[in-house]
């Protein structure tokens, strides 16, 4: 294994994880409820009475995050190499699956590893392997 | 206004600013780690370390609560059984995640930095979330 040291980001890592900790844990503690981003968004789209508001202004202040970034700096970067067609393939199976597995990084690898729950620890092992496996195959046998 | 739809805001505000800190923002610095095979960029095991490190702390002690410091029920997912639908989705999820290096936090953040990118992946993403509604109330005509 080589780590591209040039690249590694240690302490804006590290602090920028405390952030998203620190948000998961204002949720839980004061609207009692897991900062999943995929159930969030999800359950917008079977709306039902009074369900719907805490979800529009969670995602609201999540969209709104780079622009109280640039109050204050500029932003960092952001490079999506990933074509139109391959985005919109993306995004309907990460859209699907999420819902099936009923979570994605922030439901189940934070969230759910923080509280240890087995179906979290599971799901989080289960995308990571398959994220690491499609890496390799898109970067290294299609050489794409 | 209510007080948890302040919360719930400021939470997701908090959420999108770490992610910007983060690098997870990113969808190269995103792949940069997925990738073990390549120069790999190990940055985004602290953003989860870090992450889940307070995450312990708020769950530990919300723990046995039925409520929350602002009065509004504790939600906890109450399944317990791991289910295929579980596992077979999150190994999609990770194949999706792999393929542009986006998950659905990430794209919103750069959703809203104003990436076009983004935006196409969120409306695939909605529409692969509203399938799966359409696929489950068909299953369950009563739901």
């Amino acid at each position: 294994m080589l780590i591209d040291w040039a690249s590694f980001t240690p302490w804006t890592a590290l602090s920028g994880g405390l952030l998203i900790g620190l948000a998961a844990a204002v949720f839980i503690l004061f609207n009692g409820r897991i900062a999943g981003i995929s159930g969030i968004v999800g359950g917008l789209l079977k709306p039902q009475r009074g369900d719907s508001l805490w979800r529009v202004l969670f995602v609201a202040g999540m969209v709104l995050a780079p622009l109280a970034w640039l109050a204050f700096s500029q932003l960092p970067a952001i490079q999506i190499d990933a074509g139109y067609p391959l985005l919109v393939i993306a995004g309907l199976i990460v859209g699907i699956s999420t819902r099936y597995g009923a979570g994605c990084t922030s439901g189940h690898g934070i969230c759910g590893i923080s509280r240890l729950s087995p179906r979290s620890i599971v799901a989080t092992l289960a995308f990571m392997g398959t994220g690491f496996l499609t890496v390799y195959v898109v970067r290294h046998l299609l050489a794409l | 206004m209510k007080k948890h739809f302040i919360t719930a805001f400021l939470a997701g505000l908090i959420f999108g600013l770490g992610l910007l800190l983060s690098g997870m923002a990113n969808p190269d610095k995103v792949l940069s780690f997925l990738d073990l095979a390549g120069a790999w960029d190990p940055s985004l095991a602290l953003v989860m370390l870090g992450a889940i490190a307070v995450g312990v702390i708020a769950f530990t002690f919300i723990k046995g609560h039925s409520h929350s410091l602002l009065g509004e029920p504790l939600k906890l997912p109450a399944k317990s059984e791991l289910d295929a639908r579980l596992i077979i989705g999150s190994l999609g999820f990770g194949v999706g995640w792999g393929l542009a290096g986006f998950c659905p936090g990430p794209a919103l953040v750069a959703l809203g930095a104003g990436e076009a990118k983004a935006a196409v992946f969120v409306a695939a993403m909605l529409a692969g979330m509203g399938l799966f509604e359409l696929i489950e109330s068909r299953k369950q005509p009563n739901r």
